[in-house]
């Protein structure tokens, strides 16, 4: 197996990607508004349900059922798919999925595909795959559009231009559109986009999309959208072609009642997206009459087979986490070095890349201060931060005991491990203060350094409060 | 509890060596609410920054050490939000439930949970703000109690703290492992601590203090930062004094 | 070496091979709560997200459709092929999805008239499922401007409430307001591929 393209090769880790983008004070600007814009607004979609904490410990629960028995659901949901008239195709990684699309699309004797966004797809890294063979793909999604045009990356899971300001957004267009807008008012875009993409719309033969969820009993397959592009693809083609993880099941139709509230208001803070399509193999006279459903591996069995890490298989793509993220707030999505950037990234992107000696995957679990923000939005309560710990153990055992890092932390444990040599450290430590000025320290060697680059460190007491004690109770 | 409730202090290795004057407050403050409080030699430290770097081997004997050391107390106080998560949430995983991990408390869930105190007598005329702090808010869910207990001090003068509940970037190493991230973080902290005119920013937990001070510190602010403990200590017989 | 089919179904047995325990799905949520009037809900949430709704009775539906429609200064309408005679008011050039109409036909509209099948009051959403006075999907997209029927029968109050009445091996649409779009600074914009207006007409007593 090659690599695995849903990280970028060339990107260097979190750290060092982190520092270029926290230089860049439009991108600063950008994240900061849109973040704290959409954090409200989620709230008080949210708080609108008085049963909300039920909603995702319902959500948590049926995806955890269909997680425990995907075989099951998997053959189920292939059985129903076939029984209405559509084809099911499996995929055990990226360039599998790619080839059977770029197999279809010439059969189909296509030259071009309408897109639906999809985060499956850019995980595979499919327009790349098609355009080698020949294939144009045409991303429909504005945000997509806005990161196709620009000759850009995605650095967000639902609006993958989200470091875009309009300003920027209306400069992208001028460059590359025929009919480009003269106004950088969003509603002005918005309309440079539905003209520049009509003609494809009415023309396409072949659509490419995702899928947010598949009904196992019914073979029934969701779309959650809001601008219309993606009823466009998934009405007007005469060949459809859906690529879906493994791990979007439901058990059954009654299940989307639960996620059909909680992703709308986790993902774009609404009561409910503009429009959602829902169907079932091929409808004669009504939509693409030829339906082909890849089913994805491309690593999510190496993640389940991960007790402690499997639930991020749980994931919806609601972004919620993102949004929130102090992290992601400020250094963007493009730092994670992946279509999956931010909190939910930092414990896929590893689990799917599966190579904790790969530098930059096994630095994304260290992207975080583990403040828990993302835990608490989550819509099906993955535990991220107890993720991103296990994550980095997995880490620290693939670098081993000789590291600089690991040495020094086997170290401390042995002085934290008898109270003696506790005290006999935190003696010697004492005489820091020497160091200090005005009670404070403010330039450490490495790797202390790293703290006081930006920050003193307080000057030690002359007595600990262990000593005090003996002193004056003991 | 029926008589005065014996209690451990879990100092933490950062109180007990770096800020002592907090483990001392915590002492003076629980014995005027008329609490026993012992200080038990044998410990050191939760594990919490082993864990969270992924040195879990490292973490599991600090667990175990913690077991025993706190087993004959009827509680056990933290004055740590995140040490606190740590014995409570992450111990009985290391090592297995234990009665000293399901009896300790963050200082301010002690204060308003068991012994049923909002107002503990203090005084302290200064402007102050409060920092949350994300272990304690999102682990341990303290919510609003750390300002009720500021709420009902004397003399104080307490100013709602802008995006408090975001944290202040300080994560154990990640600090040093994404320092350039932690200080974009920190410097927004900052921004909206001195956005509030306040003398002094507290929170319960000193790690995350140390974060915000150091750099408060760097900058020359002259916001001093100060545990929770240590303003709920204070009294007009005895007031807070700067010194360490 | 085997075909990917049983090769990711026995990746998927070994992952498995702790067999997590079984699970039990809590459904102690709200599968229906009180709500109060419901058409006065459905109308307002309708309306919150910039549809026009006009609340009228049964008898007043057809003045209602012939007036929005000339206000609207639509002449070439789409339909279903069942929409009913009455709602096919004068003055408008009526095309009937038979024959089948073309893409360039859908395109070149003035608007679409549609029954619906349920609405969802607490989140301002209508639910087409290609049944009566609905058509095919595509008629419903393409022109620029859809005008729908609610009826007072069809106005449920919660999600789970509406998922209950759908069939959902019929090809369905749930829309909620006209098109929109959250990309650009995560502030919602509407219109943009979908209808850009949305009427809707409630039929109180029906
Ligand atoms: S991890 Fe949770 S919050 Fe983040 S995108 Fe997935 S479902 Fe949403």
């Amino acid at each position: 197996m090659g690599t695995n393209p849903v990280t970028w090769l060339g990107t260097p880790a979190f750290p060092v990607a982190a520092r270029a983008a926290l230089g860049d004070t439009q991108l600063r600007r950008n994240l900061r508004k849109a973040t704290h814009t959409i954090r409200d607004k989620r709230a008080k979609a949210v708080e609108e349900l008085p049963d909300w904490q039920q909603l995702r410990l319902a959500g948590e629960a049926v995806k955890d059922e269909v997680l425990s028995n995907l075989d099951t659901y998997l053959e189920r949901f292939e059985a129903a798919v076939t029984a209405r008239g559509g084809v099911v195709h499996w995929a055990r990684d990226a360039a599998e999925a790619n080839e059977i699309v770029l197999r279809l699309t010439r059969a189909a004797g296509a030259e071009e595909v309408v897109k639906v966004k999809s985060m499956a797809t850019a995980e595979i890294g499919l327009n790349e795959a098609l355009e080698a063979g020949g294939v144009r793909a045409v991303e429909t999604d504005l945000a997509e559009l806005i990161v196709q045009l620009g000759h850009d990356r995605p650095s967000h899971i639902l609006v993958p231009a989200i470091h875009r300001n309009r300003s920027e957004i209306r400069e992208i267009f001028q460059r590359e559109m025929a009919e480009a807008p003269a106004s950088d008012e969003p509603r002005a875009l918005a309309e440079a986009a539905r003209r520049h993409l009509r003609a494809k719309f009415l023309s396409a033969r072949v659509a490419v999309s995702g899928a947010n969820f598949g009904v196992a009993d019914t073979g029934s397959v969701v779309v959650v959208e809001s601008e219309g592009n993606g009823r466009m693809c998934l009405t007007l083609p005469e060949v459809l072609i859906t690529v879906m993880g493994i791990e979007k099941l439901v058990p059954s139709w009654r299940d989307l009642e639960v996620f059909l509230q909680l992703l709308p208001r986790s993902s774009t803070a609404e009561r409910m997206n503009p429009y959602t399509s829902v169907w079932t193999g091929v409808t004669p006279g009504d939509g693409p009459q030829q339906f082909h459903l890849i089913l994805l591996d491309n690593g999510r069995t190496d993640a389940l087979a991960d007790r402690a890490g499997r639930q991020a298989l749980r994931c919806i793509r609601c972004s919620a986490c993102l949004n929130v993220c102090p992290v992601y707030e400020r250094t963007g999505g493009q730092a994670y070095g992946s279509v999956y950037p931010g909190p939910i990234g930092a414990i896929l992107t590893p689990q799917l890349v599966n190579d904790m000696h790969d530098k930059q995957a096994a630095s994304l679990p260290y992207a975080s201060s583990l403040c828990g923000a993302c835990f608490e939005v989550c819509p099906v309560r993955i535990n991220i931060p107890e993720v991103l710990v296990h994550l980095r153990a997995k880490a620290v055992q693939a670098k081993g005991k000789r590291t600089p890092e690991a040495m020094a932390m086997a170290a401390l444990g042995w002085v934290l491990a008898d109270p003696k040599r506790y005290e006999a450290a935190q003696k010697a430590g004492s005489l820091a203060r020497y160091l200090a000025r005005g009670g404070r320290i403010s330039a450490l060697p490495w790797p202390g350094s790293k703290w006081t680059a930006a920050r003193d460190v307080p000057a030690p007491p002359a007595e600990s409060f262990r000593s005090w004690w003996r002193r004056t109770r003991g | 509890m029926p008589g005065a409730p014996r209690v451990g202090l879990f100092a933490t290795c950062l109180t007990d060596t770096f800020f002592p004057a907090t483990a001392r407050a915590v002492v003076r403050l629980l014995e005027r609410l008329g609490c026993t409080v012992e200080f038990p030699m044998e410990q050191t430290c939760c594990g919490q920054m082993h864990y969270n770097t992924g040195y879990r081997d490292a973490a599991r004997p600090l667990a175990a050490d913690y077991a025993r050391t706190f087993a004959g107390y009827d509680a056990v106080v933290a004055p740590s939000g995140s040490c606190g998560g740590m014995i409570r949430e992450v111990h009985p995983e290391l090592h297995g439930s234990a009665p000293a991990f399901t009896h300790t408390y963050e200082l301010s869930e002690f204060l308003v949970d068991v012994l049923g105190v909002t107002d503990v007598g203090a005084y302290f005329p200064h402007r102050v703000t409060y920092h949350p702090t994300c272990h304690s808010l999102r682990m341990l869910g303290v919510g609003d109690k750390p300002l009720e207990l500021l709420r009902a001090v004397r003399g104080i003068d307490l100013v709602a703290l802008p995006e408090a509940e975001s944290c202040c970037g300080f994560g154990g190493t990640f600090a040093v492992k994404n320092a350039d991230t932690s200080t974009a973080m920190l410097g927004d902290k900052m921004r909206c601590v001195l956005d509030t005119g306040a003398e002094v920013l507290s929170a319960g937990d000193n790690s995350c203090l140390m974060h915000i001070g150091g750099g408060l510190s760097r900058l020359r602010t002259g916001v001093t930062t100060l545990h929770l403990a240590e303003i709920l200590a204070s009294t007009e017989e005895e007031p807070w004094a700067p010194t360490r | 070496m085997a075909d990917a089919r049983s090769t990711v179904l026995g990746r998927i047995r070994s992952a498995l091979a702790d067999r997590p325990a079984p699970v039990t799905i809590p459904r102690d949520y709200h599968a229906s709560r009180p709500l109060g009037d419901l058409l006065a809900l459905a109308a307002e949430r309708i309306a919150d997200y910039r549809a026009e709704v006009h609340a009228v009775t049964a008898d007043a539906l057809t003045s209602t459709i012939a007036a929005r429609l000339a206000a609207r200064g639509a002449r070439r309408v789409i339909g279903p092929v069942d929409l009913p005679p009455a709602w096919q008011v004068p003055g408008v050039d009526w095309l009937l999805d038979s024959p089948t109409l073309s893409i360039g036909e859908l395109d070149g509209s003035d608007g679409v008239l549609t029954g619906s099948a349920v609405t969802i009051a607490e989140t301002g959403t209508i639910v087409l499922d290609a049944g009566f006075a609905q058509g095919r999907r595509a008629l419903t997209l393409l022109p620029d401007y859809h005008l729908c029927v609610v009826l007072a029968s069809q106005v449920v109050g919660t999600v789970p409430e509406a998922l209950a009445r759908l069939d959902p091996l019929r090809p369905l649409t749930f829309i909620s307001g006209p098109s929109a779009t959250s990309d650009i600074e995560l502030d919602r914009v509407e219109g943009v591929h979908g209808p850009r207006t949305l009427e809707v007409v409630l039929v109180t007593d029906a």
